[in-house]
């Protein structure tokens, strides 16, 4: 008998770690429902789920969140930017300027698309932030086809892309779904 | 898995008495091991299966609106289609995507972008502009406000920007009018309209987004009306006057109107919102505006369309060739809703009956109600408010006219967004379903020298070139003839499905179709802007025309937008074919039929530029030959500047 207390312990504390997932809070459900409606799913669970604050979060929240993980990821790009321009030597002159025409984009999207999606989610003038989203994602996809061969920054860029894609559609939710 | 091998029994030292002793002790440990191995399998095989129903495909692929670029995959340029050349001269295919393009031969220069500025259309001297906010006449001079970023290129820390005119064509820049110093308007000065008072002062309603992000309206006047100019703005120390009522979001509730006068002698305004998905218009009714009463009703609503902004009310004559002032009502009067679409950014008007005892207003024609039938401009056009102009009798119409490219070259260049030219608004009493927009009459002042061309025959598959000297600065006025007997004997098709949008746009060709104006073109056609007609005959003989604009060989670049624009026009038995456009830099403003079909659009072209633009008449028909008679003047600049000595 004992034993049985035993194996039925020791079989929950096991099971406990792989049901945890399923186990938390009620706003997975939001997560799943908003990221089901944006071209990257998968992507766009990964962005939300691996920040904290998307547990109780509103459709609102999702979306800054998301462009909090569009600034992150295009600051990394920049970053990445900068050192390739640094590596001077090594850069033939096409390269060189597609890398700096990248720069400039880059410096928009952070700098100019992320704070004009902030201001416009938290004031409710939602088409600047569907404004913003959708030109950082045309930012990414300029800077890619700037590469006459091949180009330094292809899977960055794609993230960035796709990032902004899908704060573009949660935006999009918010604008026509939801009233608050 | 765990292997769980037979245990052989073990032999006691004891003897074999003791054997079954023994082994009852240590079987119940063998099964509790594979008992619980067994079950760990189990479990984690369960847990593996929910997880896996969870990440189901997206069932909705997302499809951003036509307008956005960000809906295409990210592909490299090099990896579309390239373009073939088509049969007539230098009119080649369309390719089919709206947002690509031959890789720019250099990225954005300093030349390509200053040549994008424009000459005569209102723009402040950098920065981001929106919405027109506030036109009024008073002691002779117009006024405009507008939404400005006094800090970027981008939208943001919004406040308003003002400036004179004598003429509506000759601005002069003035100080901000109003900043955004208020805890009721910290997070930005927001559109809004003003009111002249019976006795001549005038009051200015705005909406204001506060330190909480929360819209409410707000109350100003002018510090000083002896100042002509209007340059000092005051705050009703005791704002808002308005704040969001029950059942309206915190973020649904903005952009008041210019007021207009009861029969009770009371005030009246309405402001737009959203329940759900239906785009509202709520009513207010105010002695002081200062205090107010909502009325239980809706001026209108229209499901599915979404929230309403810059809502705009107002009366038009059914019989005369005036504009009426704000206030007007009675006999051979209709009145106009009109709203901005939050969701498509398009602003959309519809003509109806007003109701002053209860404040609700119904269309003429509900199919083709507010957000659902006709729009002001069928291009880049939002935000659009009109104004009654007591100088010249009329009813003058504003609307905010947007980049379309990216943000970055926006930064680069310093600047983005310009005001269309004013538009004089009429009831169409041809049609009786339309309003007309034609630019105000003083803009006939910028024109400089003119040429004429006439009967200009263009053949079905043609191109012919127009000698001006530049073609930058341009009013363009041209009427298209056709043979009747043409029209006649083309062969009716049931494909009712023509779309200016989603047509092949200027080199997909009809039997009766494209023909028009190529402008900001170079002379190898490598970059063109085709505005154009394009016929359609149903198989009951029916002729359509539509009205368009085609971006998509605008320019080489790939990071501006290629879209075609355009709509319908209503052409009347014995009308011929008209055309005008005002070209100015990396503006193109057409009008249809004498502004029954507008379009506006923004290009950028990186070849047509300076000297290299040119103009041709073009007919890309297949059996249908075309003569066109126009004349075309260089525009001055309005030299926008300024207010010297202030």
């Amino acid at each position: 008998m004992k034993n049985l207390i035993v194996i039925i312990f020791a079989f929950l504390v096991c099971q406990a770690n792989a049901f945890r997932p399923i186990l938390l809070l009620g706003n997975q459900n939001l997560i799943e429902r908003t990221c089901k409606q944006t071209p990257f799913y998968d992507l766009c669970i990964w962005s939300l789920k691996s920040n904290p604050e998307s547990r109780d979060a509103s459709v609102k929240k999702l979306a800054q969140i998301m462009v909090d993980s569009l600034k992150t990821k295009a600051t990394e790009t920049l970053d990445l930017i900068d050192e390739l321009l640094q590596d001077g030597l090594a850069l033939d002159p096409e390269m060189q300027k597609a890398l700096t025409s990248c720069a400039e984009r880059y410096n928009v999207i952070i700098r100019g698309d992320v704070p004009e999606i902030n201001e416009a989610l938290k004031t409710g003038d939602y088409k600047f932030a569907a404004k913003g989203a959708n030109d950082a994602a045309i930012e990414a996809n300029s800077c890619e086809i700037e590469f006459p061969t091949k180009s330094p920054l292809t899977d960055m860029n794609k993230v960035v892309h796709d990032v902004s894609v899908v704060a573009a559609s949660i935006v999009k939710i918010i604008q026509t779904k939801f009233s608050f | 898995m765990a292997d769980i091998s037979p245990l052989l029994p073990v032999s006691s030292s004891d003897g074999s008495s003791d054997l079954t002793g023994q082994a009852t002790c240590r079987r119940p440990i063998k099964v509790v091991v594979s008992i619980f191995f067994g079950l760990l399998t189990v479990g984690l095989f369960a847990a593996l299966l929910i997880r896996n129903n969870g990440s189901v495909d997206y069932v909705d692929v997302h499809e951003n609106e036509r307008g956005s670029l960000a809906s295409m995959a990210f592909e490299k340029a090099e990896n579309l289609k390239p373009v073939s050349r088509g049969l007539a001269a230098g009119v080649s295919e369309k390719s089919n995507w709206v947002f690509g393009g031959d890789l720019p031969d250099h990225p954005w220069n300093n030349s390509m972008l200053s040549w994008q500025r424009t000459a005569f259309h209102f723009q402040p001297e950098k920065n981001w502009m929106n919405d027109p906010n506030g036109p009024l006449f008073y002691k002779g001079w117009y006024h405009l406000f507008y939404q400005y970023n006094p800090n970027a290129a981008v939208w943001g820390h919004i406040v308003w920007g003002h400036a004179v005119s004598k003429d509506l064509i000759h601005w002069l820049h003035l100080p901000l009018a109003m900043a955004a110093d208020q805890w009721y308007d910290k997070n930005g000065v927001w559109t809004g309209s003003a009111t002249i008072l019976h006795d001549g002062k005038i009051v200015m309603l705005y909406t204001g987004s506060t330190t909480e992000g929360v819209q409410v309206q707000n109350l100003a006047y002018p510090a000083d009306q002896y100042d002509p100019l209007l340059v000092h703005w005051v705050k009703y120390p005791r704002n808002p006057v308005l704040v969001p009522p029950p059942g309206i979001g915190p973020n649904d509730f903005r952009d008041p109107t210019t007021a207009w006068l009861t029969s009770e002698g009371k005030w009246r305004i309405t402001i737009g919102s959203k329940i759900n998905k239906t785009g509202i218009a709520l009513v207010y009714d105010t002695k002081d505006f200062i205090n107010y009463e909502m009325l239980d009703g809706l001026l209108h609503a229209v499901p599915g369309t979404g929230m309403w902004e810059c809502v705009d009310f107002f009366p038009v004559s059914e019989t005369e060739n005036n504009g009426l002032e704000t206030s007007i009502n009675g006999p051979g009067v209709k009145h106009v809703v009109k709203a901005s679409l939050d969701d498509d950014r398009h602003d959309y008007y519809a003509i109806g009956t007003y109701n002053d005892r209860n404040g609700t207003w119904i269309p003429d024609r509900p199919n083709i109600d507010v957000g659902i039938g006709l729009r002001y401009d069928y291009g880049i056009y939002y935000a659009a408010k009109t104004f009654y102009d007591q100088n010249k009798k009329r009813r003058v119409l504003w609307g905010w006219i947007g980049e379309s490219d990216s943000e970055a070259a926006d930064v680069k260049k310093g600047w983005a967004s310009v005001q269309s030219i004013p538009r004089m608004i009429l009831f169409d009493k041809k049609t009786g379903t339309h309003l007309l927009q034609w630019p105000v009459e003083e803009i006939d002042s910028l024109r400089l020298k003119g040429k004429e061309f006439n009967q200009v025959r263009i053949q079905a598959g043609s191109v012919v070139p127009l000698d001006i000297d530049s073609a930058t600065q341009l009013d363009i006025i041209a009427e298209f003839k056709i043979d009747s007997d043409a029209l006649e004997k083309a062969t009716g098709s049931s494909d009712a499905s023509f779309d200016c949008a989603t047509s092949g746009g200027a080199a997909e060709r009809g039997a009766l179709g494209p023909f028009g104006l190529l402008v900001l073109a170079d002379e190898r056609l490598r970059e063109q802007t085709p505005v154009y007609f394009y016929m359609t005959k149903g198989s009951n003989g029916n002729l359509k025309t539509f009205f368009c604009n085609d971006q998509s060989r605008s320019s080489k670049a790939s990071d501006v937008d290629k879209h075609i624009y355009g709509s319908l026009v209503p052409v009347l038995r014995g009308e011929n074919l008209s055309i005008r456009i005002l070209v100015d830099h990396s503006i193109i403003e057409s009008f249809g039929q004498g502004g029954r079909t507008v379009i506006t659009s923004r290009v950028y072209p990186t070849k047509a530029i300076y000297g290299a633009a040119k103009v041709f008449l073009f007919n890309n028909a297949t059996e249908l030959n075309v003569t066109a008679s126009l004349k075309i003047w260089q525009m001055n600049s309005a030299f926008i500047q300024p207010y010297p000595n202030l």
